[in-house]
């Protein structure tokens, strides 16, 4: 098939809709694996670009954030209103969920006010019929002036008829005569005497209506841009009038509202009262406090079965076949190269790769997991459930989730903290996640803890991981007290209706993340790791003669204050490279393994001395897999730091705070 | 007018009022909650958050800000 160059054509198309309205699985099921994932410019959010191509004709889609409306309550917002006016879309494809259609027409009455064209895709119109409510997709386009495609794009239902709306639209062969909405009337004089005012001054590519509306709403960045670009003379006039109709913003909304209500009445067909619909159902278990928590129990319980089942095994696998495979291909590819290159591939890039591969099925569950319960509905059940205990740390519900899966590993901890729409609440949750005691931690407190505490070792155990968690708490109380002024997040959140997942959008969805974290995370572990594996054998290739046990005698007069000497610093410091380490280093550090390090351990530590030194290992800087999660995750390097400082000076004075303790009991 | 925390569940109210923040007050109207607009309470223990019903969508407020909405309740025909 040849196409018509002349006939080529690229048609831009912004994609919006509200939240859980199916907007991801309509641009994944378009554009499939071509799309580009990057970051909205300084922006966390991320920003999806794709492309499809349609009767020659080439779209390319850019996946606006998903936002309620477009004030500037946040980021979402400000990024999905900035990108149409500044960027002039050839066509806005704005996704409404069928089942909730006055709240999703909220945003079409807003973007209306904006000059590119609007096209309407009526998703999960199943959904909707499912729970009784009708909607005459034709009926609705003739009262709005826009087209209307009804879909369901879970089941690829309607998006051929989607692309030929776009296309119809930006060719001008579709009739587009919008009814847009406008101002209550006892608010037009002043929209219009607020106009008249800014009009000659409203930069481009501003529409000065639309300014004058925003700033009768008491946007924040609007009323900011206008104070600068006023004269003070006019500005003084417009603020004037502003004070005196504060109140505009729920009138404005209000406007909004009833011209929905207009739109939507013929078109729209509400199930009769009381009738009890499937996520009724549902709810009454999902979001009862007692019975909530019990299925909420169940699920949690679900997912590390998987991880043990599974995971573990699998990370087994990969380290004997494939890194094990390749270090000993070195070995033999490297047999007559000196002894530090070998060293240099086997502990330092190897040990790295390794550290990046057992993640890796770990990582893909709890991605799979979170996909699969998100995209079902249930997280924000979870999420509501876990509210009333979240809100003593100043956090809400949705930091539960991520937190827990905290005790799995740190990095899908810290990755997961991404379902946290306000950015304080997310990074709260990133600086909290190393304080949950992860599973290499917990093999080291096993190997430990009978060593020093003998038949006591299990009760030490629970002990340490009561104490991690209460950590956590105070930490989490303070922080956001110091960081944030004690201000809390309002929790104001959608539950959506259950609907069955769909198998192609968490699959991409893994996928993307898991890429992700190879490239972002994964080249930062390997340099650390050859770092730190340097730092182990320069400059005269053994352990004990090293920079790095340099490094623990320099940490000497702090481990002594807890009773440890510089060894057992040094075996702190390799567990930074990955948790499980810090036997090994023991090992290399004392002589022997197992039985014999432990009769070494115990001569040289006394109780006290080996209670410290679990404390602090519970509370010391995380993994370099966690620390390359929280710098990816915070967009560079100030949080890391902070958390990387925190941490250290946190687990130190536990330590030492421990040990003095334990010598005036008596340890 | 009472606050949208004090009604219990299947109660329905009108809304009134929003108390608030200004940002606070844009987000509850943008999902729904604007003047004369029928809240359903769907779950209120009493404390901790609650869920209510507001132009065919599910809300998960927290109690603070259900005490921020200010409805008439709306009695029982």
């Amino acid at each position: 098939m040849s196409i018509d160059s002349s006939s080529d054509k690229t048609i831009t198309v912004a994609l919006t809709g509200q939240p859980n309205v199916g907007k991801s699985t309509v641009f994944n099921v378009l554009t499939g694996l071509n799309q580009h994932v990057g970051n909205w410019p300084g922006k966390t959010i991320a920003q999806k670009v794709g492309t499809y191509s349609h009767n020659g004709v080439t779209v390319s889609i850019v996946d606006l954030p998903g936002t309620y409306s477009l004030s500037a309550n946040s980021p979402e917002e400000l990024i999905a209103r900035e990108y149409i006016i500044r960027e002039k879309p050839d066509v806005v494809a704005v996704i409404l969920n069928a089942a909730a259609l006055e709240r999703n027409l909220y945003l079409l009455a807003e973007l209306l006010a904006l000059p590119s064209p609007v096209v309407v895709g009526l998703n999960m119109v199943d959904v909707a019929d499912h729970e009784g409510i009708k909607v005459e997709p034709k009926v609705l386009a003739a009262a709005l002036g826009v087209p209307v495609v009804p879909m369901v794009a879970s089941k690829n239902q309607g998006l051929d008829d989607l692309v030929a709306a776009i296309a119809g639209l930006s060719s001008g062969e579709l009739p587009y005569t919008p009814k847009v909405p406008r101002i209550r009337p006892e608010h037009r004089e002043v929209l219009a005497e607020l106009c008249a005012l800014c009009e000659e001054h409203v930069p481009q590519p501003y529409p000065a209506e639309w300014v004058a509306i925003k700033l009768l709403e008491g946007d924040s960045e609007i009323t900011k841009m206008m104070e600068a670009h006023l004269p003070d003379k006019v500005w003084q006039k417009v603020h004037d009038i502003l004070l005196a109709h504060e109140d505009a913003v729920i009138d404005v909304a209000g406007g909004r509202y009833e011209w929905v209500g207009r739109m939507t009445r013929a078109a729209l067909v509400r199930p009769g009262v009381g009738q009890v619909t499937f996520t009724d159902r549902l709810d009454r278990a999902a979001t009862h406090p007692w019975w909530g928590m019990l299925l909420l129990a169940g699920v949690l319980g679900l997912i590390f079965g998987l991880t043990y089942t599974i995971g573990a095994p699998l990370q087994e696998l990969l380290d004997t076949y494939v890194i094990g495979g390749l270090s000993d291909l070195a070995g033999v590819l490297l047999s007559s190269a000196p002894e530090w290159l070998l060293g240099l591939v086997v502990d330092g890039i190897l040990g790295g790769a390794g550290m990046v591969i057992t993640f890796l099925p770990i990582l893909v569950i709890f991605f799979a997991a979170m996909g699969l319960l998100e995209d079902m509905g249930y997280m924000a059940r979870a999420a509501y459930v876990m509210d009333r205990f979240m809100h003593l740390m100043g956090l809400h519900g949705k930091s539960f989730m991520p937190l827990f899966l905290g005790f799995g590993c740190n990095v899908p901890a810290v990755v997961g903290a991404r379902i946290i729409e306000s950015r304080r609440a997310r990074l709260l949750t990133i600086l909290l996640a190393p304080l949950v005691p992860c599973t290499a931690r917990m093999v080291v407190v096993a190997f430990l803890t009978p060593i020093f505490f003998g038949a006591a070792a299990p009760l030490v155990s629970w002990g340490l991981i009561l104490m991690s968690l209460l950590v956590l708490a105070v930490s989490g109380v303070i922080l956001n007290k110091v960081l944030f002024k004690g201000e809390r997040a309002a929790f104001i959140m959608e539950l959506p209706l259950y609907h069955l997942p769909n198998g192609h959008t968490i699959g991409l969805l893994v996928w993307q993340r898991t890429l992700e974290f190879l490239k972002k995370a994964g080249t930062i572990i390997l340099i650390i790791s050859v770092m730190v594996w340097a730092l182990s054998v320069l400059p005269y290739g053994d352990v004990e003669s090293s920079l790095l046990a340099g490094l623990g005698r320099l940490l000497a007069p702090v481990g002594g204050l807890m009773g440890l000497d510089w060894r057992m610093m040094v075996a702190l410091l390799t567990s930074f490279v990955a948790k499980e380490n810090t036997i090994a280093s023991l090992g290399i550090l004392f002589g022997g393994q197992g039985a014999q390090l432990a009769d070494s351990l115990s001569g040289v530590l006394t109780p006290a001395a080996g209670l410290a030194f679990l404390v602090v290992q519970m509370l010391f800087i995380p993994c370099v897999g966690t620390v390359a999660a929280i710098k990816q995750e915070t967009e560079g390097w100030k949080w890391t730091w902070f958390s990387l400082i925190f941490l250290l000076l946190l687990s130190f004075a536990a330590g030492i705070g421990v040990y003095q303790l334990a010598r005036l009991a008596g340890l | 007018m009472v606050p949208l925390s004090k009604l219990g569940a299947g109660e329905i109210g009108l809304v009134s009022k929003l108390n608030g923040g200004r940002r606070m007050v844009s987000r509850l109207a943008a999902l729904g909650f604007t003047p004369d607009a029928e809240v359903v309470m769907v779950q209120n223990f009493g404390h901790g958050p609650l869920i209510v019903n507001v132009r065919d969508t599910r809300i998960a407020l927290g109690r603070g800000e259900a005490g921020k909405i200010g409805v008439v309740k709306k009695e029982a025909s």
